[in-house]
Formats: C-alpha cells, sequence, structure tokens
C-alpha cells in the first residue's frame, strides 16, 4: 500500500479536478466526492421551511419547521429538524433543551396513532374506528346528559347544569381549539371544566 | 406577564423568588442575561434550593418553602421604614389614600369576620369609607389613621428582621441585603421586575404570595414601567390562551365571569359587573362589559340570543359552587359523582395530588375519554405496570378510549405567550397514522351529540341545538374560522358613537377592535379581548415584522398582543402625573399636551387627560390596590400561613393550621401530617427541571437522555443524618404514598432553622412516570396533599411533609 | 450552478435550504494526521472560534440536545448516578456535556455552581491528529477547524491518548473515533454550530476568532465589576490557542471547573510519534483490524510487515497506560 500516494490524491492539494480524478479511482463518485472525504452533507439543502411556535412553555419561541415533503403542495411531508427562528423577537434563534429535541416529540414512538378502546376490566387495548368511537362517546354523552342534567335546583332557579360529565382543556392546544371546545363544552352545560393553569 | 419577555432587557434588577426562570424558561430567562450584560442589571434569587437560575445570579437567598409572605411583608416593612417609597407613584397611582371601613382589622394570624366553621370570612367591612356620590373616600396627606398606607404599616409592623428570618430561615445578613438591593429601587429611575411561577402558586396562599410582590411593585412605582411589572411566568404554550378564552368551570371568555344559581336574570347578573368608577372621573372599564357579554352571547347562538330572551342568558350553565375546580371534581368522581371525564392533552394521574386519590376517582368513571399526541399514564391508568402503576385491572370497571391527536407541528393555530402574543403557527408535518385534529375530533362529537337532540329530543337541547356551528365543513372547522368567530364582527353596521354618519364596521365585517363592539346584539365577538387579532386587514397574528423603532422591545408590528395590541399593562404609570417618563431613556409613552403617544398602545384613552384620569383603567378606582377591596377571600392585605403540613406552627397564632379560608374535603385533612410531626420531619417542595417538560418529553429520547431518572435532592447534612449515599436509592414517604428515587446529594440544599428547629428540604422533580423513553420512575404526586388556595385552588404542591429512608433498591426497604 | 455559501460569522442565522455550494473545501485543509507533506492552500480561511461564557451559562443542556439533534446521535438513556451528568460522559452519541461542580468560594463565603460544557476545544496543535497514525483521519482546516474522518478512522484510540483534553470516544459500534465537528457541515453553509445556535443565554457565541476575543473582553470586564477579579479567557497557549474558548470568573484556576487542565500540554509520548508515523499508521491498521472498510477508500489490500506491528504494539500500550494515567 502507498500511503504517501493516496495522501496526495486523497485531498487533492492541487485543485479540485485532481482531487476529484483521485478519488473517483478510489471508489467515490466524482459529485460526492469532497463531502465524502470531508464534512457531512448539510442535511437541510432542500428541506420545506415551516414558520411553527415552541408547543412547550410560554416564551413561545419561533422555531423553524425542516421537513422533507410540502405540505402546501399536497405532499406527505416528514419531519428532518427542527431550529430556532432567528427572525423571532424573543428567542432569536435560540432553543432550550426541550425545543432543541422537538423532533423527537413529534417523531416519539410513543406517539398514540389510532384510535383505541378499553373494555371495563380489561387487560388489552382494542382497536375502534374513529366512527364507532364518535359513536359510542355521544350515545355516552346523550344518556348521561338526560339522567343527570339539572334544570331548576332546590329553590326552583333556572341552573341548567350538568355535573356529571367533566372535561380538562389542553393548554398545549391553539386558541382556536380551545374556542371550539368552549363552545361544545359550555353549550351542553358542563361545569366541571378546567385547564392546566393550575397544575 | 404585565410586560412582554423582550421588555426584561429594560430592568434594573430581577428577583426571581417563586420560580425558577433559567430553568423553567431558559429563552425567556435570556432577557435577564441581556439586561445584566448590557444594563449591568442585577438578579437576585430567592429559592429553597440553589438553582441553574441561582448559578448565575448576583445574589442568592434561601427561604423555607411556604414562608414567602412572611419575607414579602417584611421587605415591604423595610422599605416604608427606611424611606424606600416612590411617594409620587404611591400617592397618585396607588390606593394609599383611601380610607378604610371602621370595622376592618387584623389580630392573631386573622382578619375580622372569621366563621371557622364555615372557614371563611364575612368580608363587608373590607371595604373603604363611601362618601358623597357613591365615592370612595380619601385622605391625601396620608394622616387619616383609617387610610390604607396607614393600616398596611401597623400590618406590616410585625415582620421584623427577626420574625422574618425566624419563619423563612433565611439568614438575616442575606435578607437585609436584599432589602437593600430591591430598595434602591424605589427610585424613580430604577426598575426592578418580578419574575415568578409555579413557586408562588402552588400553594395554600398562592394568591397573597403574589398580592405581596404586585404591593411592594407599587410601592417600589415599577408597575407599568418598562423594565418592571409583576411577571408570571406561565406553564404551556397556551395556558394564557385557555384561561383568555375562559376554559375554566366559572369563565366566560376575556375573563368574565358565569353566573351564579342567585343571578337569575340578565339585568341582576349585570348589576354586580357593572362596575361604577370609585373616583370621580375614573375609567373602571368594565363598565363595558354589556358589549362584550352581548358579543359573546351572539357568537354562541346567534340569532337565538336576542334582547328578548336576554340574549339567551338560561343557555349558561350557573354555579351553586365558586367553582368546579380539578380539586372538587376529582373529590366527586372519588364520590362516584362523576360519570364521564375527558382529558384532553392532558395527564391528571401524574399532575393532580394524592395520585392514590386520583387513580381511586378514575376507576369509578364509567367512561374516560383521553384525546392526546402521546400515549399517557391517564390513558393507561388501568393497566398494571409493577410498582409503578399498581392497579388491578379486572376491578376497574371504566371503559377507556384513547384518541390519537394531531400536534402543533400538523396543526395551523395560533397560542398565547406569557407576554399576551397571539402568535399564528404554520403545520409542517403530515400526522402520524390516524392521527386527526382535536378540532375534527371535538366536531365529530358535538355533532353527533347534536343529531341524537334533534333526533330524540330530551333535557334542555336548545342550546345544543342552537349553537353557532357555520363552518364550511361541519365536521373539521378550520383555524382561520374559529379565529375570525372570536375576534368577532358586525352584524349590522356598526357607526361611531360620537358622529353617526362615520361607519365603523359594515354587517358582515370583522371588526376592528373591541371598541366596536355593542350591547344591542349588533356585534359579535366569542373573546373581546381577541377583537384586533384578525380584522379586516386580515390575520394579525400572523404578522412578522420584526422592527423596533424605540429600542424598548415592544414590536408593535410582530403578531398581535390583547388587549390592544398593547404590549405592557399599565404603561399610563410609566409617567409622572403630568404625563412625562419617569425615566426619559425608557420612554414607554408619554402625554404631548393633546394625546398619549410613544413605542407602545397607551393603556388609557388616547386623550384622557393626565391629571384626571388614573393608571389603572380596569380598577374600580383607577389605581392600584395596595388594600384588596373584598378582592381575596383570605384578606386585603397578605398575613403570613403556615402551609397546610408544616414543620412548625404559625407563630402568629399556633391554633391555625395552613389557610384558614381554604376549601377542604372531609377526609383529606386526616390524610395531612400533624404540625410538626415526628414521622415526617422533612420538607417537601416539588418542581420542574429544565431537561424536561412536564410529562411530554420523557417521550423524547434526547431529553431522556439528558434526564433519564426520577431522583430527590437532599443535602449533604440530611444524607449524612440518615446514612443516604450520593447515587444511593432512598425511599420518600408521606402520610399519602411512598415514592423509591435516586439521591442527588448537594451543597446546594442546606438545612435551614426555623422557629429553632432545623428543617430539611427535599426537592422531589415531578418527570417520571410509567410510559415513554425514560426510566420509569414516580412523581411528586404520590405525596402530594389534595388542599388547595383560598382563592383559586391551585393545589400545595410546593411545600408538604415527608420522610425519608435509604433503600436497598427500588420498591425495597 | 449554485452559489457558494458564505463564511460564518455567527450562529444567530437560519440556516439556507437552497443548494449551497460548500464553503469548507478539502482544498483549505491545512494539515492531516498522519501526512507531513501538504501542499499549502490556496487561500486562508478567517479563523473561527466558539467562545463558552461560563457565567452566562445556566447548565441547561440546551447544547447537549442541539448537537445530538443535529448530528443524529442517539445519547444512551441511562441512570442518575446522583449526579446531574446526563449521559454520565461524553460518549461516541454525545459530543458535549455539561459538567457541574460545586464550589464553595473561600474568599466570599458563598456558593457557587461552576457549570461548564466540555466537548472539543478544536486546538490550534491538535494533539490528536499529532497523534493519529490514520493518514487523513483527523484533519485541520485553515479557519481552525479540527474534523475527523470516519471514512479514514480505524479506530486505534490514539486521539484519545493524543488529546490534552480527554475528548475523542471511539464508537464501539462503528469502531471510529468521534467529537464534536464544531459543526463543519454547518460552517460550510455560512452557519455556527448547533450548540451556538441553540444556547438560550448566548452563552455559546460563535464568530471570528478575532471577535470572540473581542467579546471576551468586554464579558471579563463585566465580570469584574461583580467582584470577579480573577476573571479571564482561556485559551490555552500549551496547545496553541484553542478554537473553542471559555470565559471563567476564575480563569487563575481553570481546574475548578470540573477538572478543566490549567495548562494543557500535548503528551511527550505523541511528541515520539512524530517520527515513526507511517509504521505505526499501518501497524495500528493492522492491529485495528477494520481493514475491510477501508477497501472501499485505499484501492489495494493492506499488507503490514511483522516488525512493524510490534513496534506500533509496543506504542500502542505505552499511549493506552498515559491516557489510563490521565484519566485517573
Amino acid at each position: 500500500m502507498n500511503i504517501d500516494l493516496t495522501r496526495r490524491g486523497f485531498f487533492g492539494l492541487a485543485g479540485a479536478g485532481a482531487a476529484a480524478t483521485t478519488l473517483g479511482a478510489l471508489g467515490f463518485g466524482a459529485a460526492e466526492a469532497a463531502e465524502a472525504v470531508n464534512v457531512r452533507a448539510f442535511k437541510l439543502t432542500s428541506m420545506t421551511e415551516t414558520r411553527n411556535i415552541c408547543t412547550y412553555c410560554s416564551v413561545a419561541c419561533g422555531i423553524i419547521l425542516y421537513s422533507k415533503g410540502d405540505l402546501a403542495a399536497s405532499e406527505t411531508a416528514e419531519l428532518i429538524h427542527v431550529e430556532g427562528d432567528a427572525d423571532h423577537p424573543t428567542n432569536r434563534g435560540t432553543l432550550c433543551p426541550k425545543g432543541s429535541a422537538l423532533k423527537g416529540f413529534v417523531r416519539s414512538e410513543t406517539r398514540a396513532t389510532k384510535p383505541r378502546y378499553r373494555a371495563p376490566g380489561g387487560t388489552e387495548w382494542q382497536d375502534i374506528t374513529w366512527d364507532a368511537a364518535f359513536d359510542k362517546i355521544a350515545r355516552a354523552l346523550k344518556d348521561d346528559r338526560d339522567a343527570n342534567f339539572i334544570a331548576k335546583n332546590d329553590q326552583g332557579q333556572v341552573v341548567n347544569r350538568w355535573l356529571t360529565a367533566g372535561f380538562l382543556a389542553a393548554s398545549g392546544g391553539s386558541n382556536e381549539t380551545g374556542w371550539l371546545t368552549y363552545k361544545t363544552v359550555r353549550s351542553m352545560g358542563i361545569l366541571p371544566f378546567d385547564n392546566q393553569a393550575r397544575v | 406577564m404585565t410586560n412582554a419577555w423582550t421588555d426584561i432587557r429594560n430592568t434594573d434588577l430581577v428577583i426571581v423568588m417563586g420560580g425558577n426562570a433559567a430553568e423553567a424558561h431558559p429563552c425567556g430567562f435570556k432577557w435577564v442575561t441581556v439586561a445584566k450584560a448590557e444594563r449591568g442589571a442585577k438578579l437576585i434569587v430567592v429559592d429553597p434550593r440553589y438553582t441553574r437560575t441561582a448559578s448565575v445570579s448576583d445574589y442568592y437567598a434561601p427561604i423555607r418553602p411556604g414562608s414567602d409572605i412572611a419575607f414579602l411583608m417584611g421587605v415591604i416593612r423595610w422599605c416604608i421604614e427606611n424611606g424606600k417609597v416612590q411617594w409620587d407613584y404611591v400617592k397618585n397611582y396607588t390606593n394609599a389614600a383611601f380610607l378604610v371601613r371602621d370595622g376592618f382589622g387584623w389580630a392573631d394570624g386573622l382578619f375580622n369576620g372569621y366563621d371557622a366553621e364555615k372557614r371563611a370570612f364575612d368580608m363587608t367591612e373590607w371595604d373603604y369609607q363611601i362618601g358623597e356620590g357613591g365615592f370612595a373616600k380619601t385622605d391625601p396627606t396620608l394622616t387619616d389613621p383609617r387610610c390604607v398606607w396607614n393600616l398596611l404599616k401597623a400590618h406590616v409592623e410585625v415582620y421584623t428582621p427577626e420574625f422574618v428570618t425566624n419563619v423563612t430561615g433565611t439568614p438575616k445578613d442575606r435578607y437585609l441585603k436584599i432589602c437593600e438591593l430591591i430598595g434602591e429601587c424605589s427610585a424613580p429611575d430604577k426598575v426592578m421586575t418580578s419574575l415568578y411561577a409555579l413557586g408562588w402558586t402552588q400553594h395554600s396562599k398562592g394568591a397573597q404570595n403574589i398580592r405581596g410582590m404586585a404591593m411592594l411593585q407599587l410601592i417600589l412605582g415599577n408597575i407599568g414601567l418598562a423594565g418592571g411589572g409583576v411577571n408570571a411566568l406561565r406553564g404551556h404554550s397556551n395556558i394564557q390562551g385557555l384561561t383568555d378564552i375562559g376554559l375554566l368551570s366559572n369563565m366566560l371568555p376575556g375573563y368574565m365571569t358565569l353566573p351564579k344559581d342567585s343571578e337569575t336574570d340578565y339585568p341582576t347578573y349585570m348589576s354586580t359587573r357593572g362596575n361604577a368608577p370609585l373616583r370621580p372621573g375614573q375609567t373602571s372599564y368594565w363598565q363595558n362589559t354589556p358589549k362584550f357579554f352581548v358579543s359573546f352571547m351572539k357568537s354562541m347562538w346567534g340569532d337565538a340570543a336576542t334582547a328578548d330572551n336576554d340574549w339567551a342568558y338560561d343557555y349558561l350553565p350557573k354555579l351553586d359552587v365558586p367553582y368546579y375546580d380539578i380539586l372538587r371534581t376529582f373529590d366527586m368522581m372519588a364520590e362516584g359523582k362523576v360519570n364521564l371525564y375527558f382529558a384532553q392533552g392532558f395527564n391528571p394521574l401524574l399532575s393532580f395530588p394524592n395520585r392514590g386519590k386520583v387513580t381511586a376517582a378514575l376507576s369509578k368513571l364509567k367512561m374516560l375519554v383521553v384525546m392526546d399526541p402521546l400515549t399517557t399514564e391517564t390513558a393507561h391508568f388501568w393497566e398494571h405496570h409493577g410498582i409503578h402503576n399498581d392497579v388491578d385491572s379486572a376491578a376497574i370497571q371504566t371503559e377507556v378510549l384513547q384518541l390519537p391527536t394531531t400536534c402543533f407541528a400538523e396543526e395551523d393555530g395560533a397560542t398565547v405567550n406569557s407576554g399576551r402574543w397571539l402568535q399564528w403557527h404554520w403545520k409542517g408535518a403530515t400526522p402520524p397514522g390516524e392521527a386527526k385534529p382535536d378540532t375534527f375530533i371535538m366536531a365529530n362529537i358535538f355533532r353527533r351529540v347534536q343529531d341524537l337532540y334533534r333526533a330524540e329530543g330530551g333535557a334542555f337541547p336548545d342550546p345544543i341545538l342552537n349553537l353557532t356551528w357555520d363552518y364550511a365543513d361541519p365536521m373539521e372547522p378550520t383555524p382561520e374560522e374559529l379565529a375570525k368567530e372570536m375576534n368577532g364582527r358586525a352584524l349590522a353596521t356598526v357607526y361611531d358613537p360620537k358622529d353617526a354618519t362615520k361607519v365603523i364596521a359594515e354587517a358582515g365585517q370583522q371588526v376592528p377592535n373591541f371598541a366596536a363592539l355593542r350591547d344591542d346584539g349588533s356585534t359579535m365577538s366569542g373573546c373581546w379581548i381577541y377583537a384586533g387579532s384578525w380584522t379586516e386587514a386580515g390575520n394579525m397574528m400572523a404578522r412578522r415584522d420584526n422592527s423596533d423603532p424605540g429600542g424598548m422591545g415592544t414590536y408593535l408590528n410582530w403578531t398581535f398582543a390583547w388587549p390592544a395590541n398593547r404590549r405592557i399593562l399599565y404603561n399610563r404609570a410609566s409617567t409622572d402625573l403630568s404625563g412625562k417618563p419617569w425615566d426619559p431613556s425608557r420612554k414607554l409613552i408619554e402625554w404631548t399636551g393633546e394625546k398619549w403617544e410613544g413605542f407602545d398602545v397607551p393603556d388609557i384613552s388616547p386623550t384622557a387627560k393626565p391629571e384626571e384620569v388614573m393608571p389603572f383603567i380596569m380598577t374600580n378606582e383607577g389605581v392600584g390596590k395596595l388594600f384588596s377591596r373584598k378582592g381575596l377571600k383570605d384578606g386585603p392585605f397578605p398575613t403570613h400561613m403556615e402551609p397546610f403540613e408544616s414543620p412548625i406552627a404559625n407563630p402568629l397564632n399556633p391554633g391555625l393550621r395552613g389557610n384558614p379560608a381554604a376549601r377542604v374535603f372531609k377526609g383529606d385533612l386526616e390524610q395531612m401530617a400533624a404540625t410538626g410531626d415526628p414521622d415526617f420531619p422533612c420538607v417537601a417542595t416539588s418542581y420542574r427541571l429544565t431537561e424536561h417538560f412536564h410529562y411530554w418529553t420523557k417521550h423524547d429520547k434526547v431529553n431522556a437522555a439528558l434526564q433519564p431518572q426520577f431522583f430527590v435532592e437532599i443535602s449533604e447534612e440530611l444524607a449524612a443524618e440518615k446514612g443516604i449515599a450520593r447515587g444511593g436509592w432512598v425511599r420518600v414517604w408521606s402520610r399519602r404514598g411512598e415514592v423509591w428515587a435516586k439521591a442527588v446529594v448537594t451543597k446546594r440544599i442546606r438545612p435551614l432553622t426555623c422557629d429553632g428547629k432545623t428543617v430539611h428540604v427535599v426537592g422531589i422533580p415531578l418527570h417520571w412516570g410509567f410510559m415513554g423513553a425514560a426510566r420509569k420512575g414516580f412523581g411528586p404526586n404520590s405525596l402530594t396533599p389534595f388542599v388547595g388556595d383560598a382563592n383559586i385552588d391551585t393545589p400545595e404542591f410546593k411545600a408538604f411533609l415527608v420522610n425519608i429512608e435509604p433503600a436497598s433498591g427500588e420498591g425495597m426497604a | 450552478m449554485t452559489d457558494r455559501a458564505p463564511q460564518p460569522t455567527t450562529a444567530a442565522a437560519n440556516p439556507p435550504v437552497q443548494p449551497l455550494a460548500s464553503n469548507l473545501l478539502p482544498s483549505d485543509v491545512v494539515r492531516a494526521s498522519a501526512m507531513p507533506h501538504i501542499t499549502a492552500p490556496d487561500r486562508q480561511l478567517t479563523k473561527v472560534a466558539k467562545l463558552i461564557d461560563v457565567s452566562k451559562c445556566i447548565g441547561c443542556k440546551a447544547c447537549q440536545s442541539a448537537c445530538a439533534e443535529w448530528n443524529d446521535t442517539s445519547p444512551e438513556i441511562g441512570e442518575n448516578v446522583g449526579l446531574y451528568e446526563n449521559p454520565a460522559d461524553l460518549s461516541s452519541e454525545m459530543f458535549t456535556l455539561m459538567r457541574y461542580a460545586e464550589y464553595e468560594n473561600p474568599a466570599t463565603n458563598e456558593l457557587e455552581w461552576l457549570i461548564r460544557k466540555e466537548g472539543c476545544m478544536h486546538c490550534e496543535d491538535p494533539g490528536c491528529l499529532r497523534a493519529c497514525p490514520a493518514p487523513g483521519a483527523i484533519v485541520q482546516y485553515s479557519n481552525g477547524i479540527v474534523d475527523f474522518i470516519h471514512e479514514n478512522c480505524i479506530g486505534c484510540g490514539y486521539c484519545v491518548t493524543g488529546c490534552p483534553f480527554d475528548v475523542p470516544r471511539i464508537s464501539p459500534v462503528k469502531h471510529v473515533s468521534t467529537k464534536c465537528t464544531l459543526c463543519s457541515d454547518r460552517v460550510a453553509m455560512g452557519q455556527g454550530p448547533a450548540c451556538a445556535k441553540a444556547c438560550p443565554t448566548q452563552a455559546i457565541t460563535f464568530g471570528t476568532k478575532e471577535a470572540m476575543i473581542a467579546h471576551a473582553e468586554e464579558r471579563i470586564e463585566d465580570l469584574k465589576s461583580r467582584g470577579y477579579e480573577n476573571a479571564g479567557l482561556y485559551d490555552p497557549q500549551g496547545v496553541g490557542g484553542t478554537h473553542v474558548m471559555y470565559v471563567l470568573h476564575h480563569a487563575d484556576q481553570p481546574s475548578l471547573y470540573s477538572g478543566l487542565p490549567d495548562d494543557p500540554q500535548i503528551a511527550p509520548i505523541v511528541e515520539d510519534w512524530k517520527g515513526p508515523a507511517k509504521k505505526v499508521g499501518l501497524a495500528a491498521i493492522g492491529l485495528a483490524a477494520v481493514g475491510a472498510a477501508l477497501h472501499g477508500i485505499f484501492a489495494r489490500p493492506l499488507k503490514v510487515e511483522p516488525e512493524d506491528e510490534e513496534d506500533a504494539e509496543g506504542l500502542v500500550e505505552a499511549a493506552e497506560r498515559r491516557a489510563r494515567e490521565d484519566r485517573a
């Protein structure tokens, strides 16, 4: 083995063309030669950028989602990387240890991915379709509301409340989710209603 | 937050007490480091533990968990005694001069009017002396012994440095040094900011902790100023938004409240919410409540809400108790009084106190529906996971549905940060598997229930059948449709009240701001404080101009802040009585002679004359309240109260236990350790670590690697006393449960001396459970007491009693 | 034709997604392991540096998180051993690590929690590169970045011995040496390292070495005004200065910061390797038995003479002994 020769050729210090030639002889295609022997390929090239806001704390750092595929073009988008948005006035591109690892949350192996049902006394989950799940929930709500709705209190005052159903709303969700949830819960008269403000 | 994250850079002194900003909000804390580097600002940390915030502080002092009121009242006493008072501010912008009724008083740790059986005070006397025209009497000379200032002076008299340090365990020299540093910020051109979080709220007297700081900031003249304020660093990304929209048992959107049983009709309801000003010429902005309320009812029920039916007033449920918070609900659930329960992006099995009670309660439900992007412990509460979830699945009869939802990366929408900025975000990833947006799920559930009522009739179907649901796809309303609905629009042409020829909004147009809302049914708005967020000019929350012409960090063209795009609340108080900035180098707004102008949206009517209209426009008084008139259930001033579980008796009244006005359910007091209980000699406090976000990031392998395993932190002294080795296993137990953890033995926690006793602190972080990528573990909620704050029932997670011993392994003695 | 990426000047920028030509080229290499005769490059890149201001560091581990994310490593989900350090040590899956030291300052009687981000210092005179027997496995660019070229690495571990900071770690899976690259892939695209971009308090900054020294001076002045009389810059000259520097409150005692060397030097054993480098290189290649992987790069089969192997074994043993002593 002639290390000296390899050494010279490897780095191609005479010029890029020479390097490519030598590297080609060593089994590299000319195009990838520089990267293969030098820095890692830049993984964000040709990714779709999307502006988002970190889902964790209330600093609400600006983030950029880098995805393979463009949702706007009706493609499937796979999240490849998340980085702080340098244009954001609050975080100026920085992110904390949680924000820096957001991709791992989005792509966690323990994401819930399909509706599941656990029967009374059961030890296992069963798969259930969305429609069947919705039907079951709606029936349970209707029956319980009809059975337990309080239209008037003991003094005969109109109170129109329902206390045997309760709802915890997600403080990690958007305003819009919150508003639709609010409308739904309030219109049914459910009073046990809370969010993470206390915990 | 009264101010914004980016405003922290304008401060001279940061006090982090009741929080741990560097760890919980690292990127917001950046602005503390900027203030230090660029302005020479100083950072004080007061915390039971020497935290990572303390590691970059200029001055640190330890404090016993649950003794903050004594500390704060002591600082107020010190400031008054040493003349560290911003007098022009106090005299003009606070209620210092207001005269209080003769019946108000305090003795032996209690205010007047206490009823031990009801655990409540009669607040009648906690009020001003009312004179002519229904206005409060005042004594601008502050000589009347019944003026708020003199009552405050008398109230804080007991909080001598000796009393304070005896109760808090803070070394006296450190306490006094901090008093001095704080006192410097009484100068009109020196400003302190307070950054706090759950370290102040999660106590049985959480609201009074915060009032203590608010009062101090009023005395120093620091509210409304750039670099000042009282800044609640909120937890979740949209906890501010969900609170704004009112997803709480007793709230309507925009901080209006739900009626109670006795408010049987709309006029009765509005009679206590009219908020007539208590001083002449003051704004008392809540006088506009009818406009916001009617616009809300129109947004909910459209044409079914009319003047004739009191805007569908009966459609709203009425409250027979102050609220159905989580503690009350889970207490009801434990008694078998709740059948159906929904946990949307929420993990109560790990979040709520006394996990044994939580498990028992969930086991009594007929149906639990969990909507979450992650597979949570709550969804699996029925599943046996060794000692980490030791349940008998067969005995649990609860039906459980786990519905997979999208997460932030997979949906559009707005979240509201701690500084009240509504920031729009865009989706950039395809949801995994069959995960669906919460909006799809809520719509599908609601529409099916609606269909059932339409087909079958049933209990009071009207509010369900008439709920406005005019979305293009009724099964999946879009974020854009929902955001526009919250902003609100004109239902008929809205004219300028001062000029009837001037149209403010044509029928069908989005309203430009909340001043356009009407109480005659001609406007609708889901959440009045969000009016202006999506106008005819488009989505204001999506704005991305990060220029900052004033250099004050206000960024008025970046997204949208409520109210009215204002970035610093009470900013009128950043100027003196004549309208000149206290510190011209930190000008936010000023009075030009004709109007208010500056780098922020003035928090006052643009033409309100400075000597006439006072800055605190949301209060009836027009000024900030050193004395809280019937505001808080546990007193107009904060008074020292011990936690429900405490190593020492309350020195003001040894017979008092915890907060005398806090609600306690049957059976829970019996599950608490006695005062000074020798079986539970250590004070425990729970907290978050910077490497994790609640119970979410343990599903993330990187974060799981950064803090893989449950641990507790103790001092070297306690470790030596108990024979605990660094990195060894320990068992920690309270009257309610036990956990096993690894021991982090540190110099950063030191034993304190309180009331002559050595008090050890055990720190218990809360990020572990039995799902996800991190190691299985426990959380503090296996140990914490089931009791909350007297005013809002935030659970007392920050101060309770435990014992600790070395263990040979997890689950072993 | 794509544009060439700019030179990096700061970490506070958003990465490009459009294709750009790399600005860190093979021709920018100024030194390579076991290859003493490298032609001088035709241009000199501006020297860059990462400055870590420990006085602004909050120990949040955002740098660790951002590092793992950017480099697609999978740090071990280990145990808590009674400390905040996690993972417990640098590894081939964790190129940087926060180290925490509790220090009771005898001068002030105050407790200080000295937190330091550990990782490759990118020495101007890199001991790892000098020690490395594998041709082209370690290179230094004219901007100061020291990078490991895994394709050329034989996993022998000499670089570990050569490093005065005990930084490189051999991957037990891939059998190659690993460490912080100063995000050479990002620098090549005009970006700063991922850790510096993420750092919430901007305790980690990145730019030209000149600018970083100037920034450090401002910080040192601020620290002195707060009573840290011995505040100073850590840019150790024993290794020719470094392209990762620290602002320390106690620059007179670097070892307070979890054993940061007070005066790092390249181990004498490494100096000894200069002469027989070629021989050692060949031998170590044989020892490491990763010939198969190298066949793709070096076209011909490897041949090692028995005496080469013997010599090399002796040197490897000495190096390992030395490394063990250093770590102890």
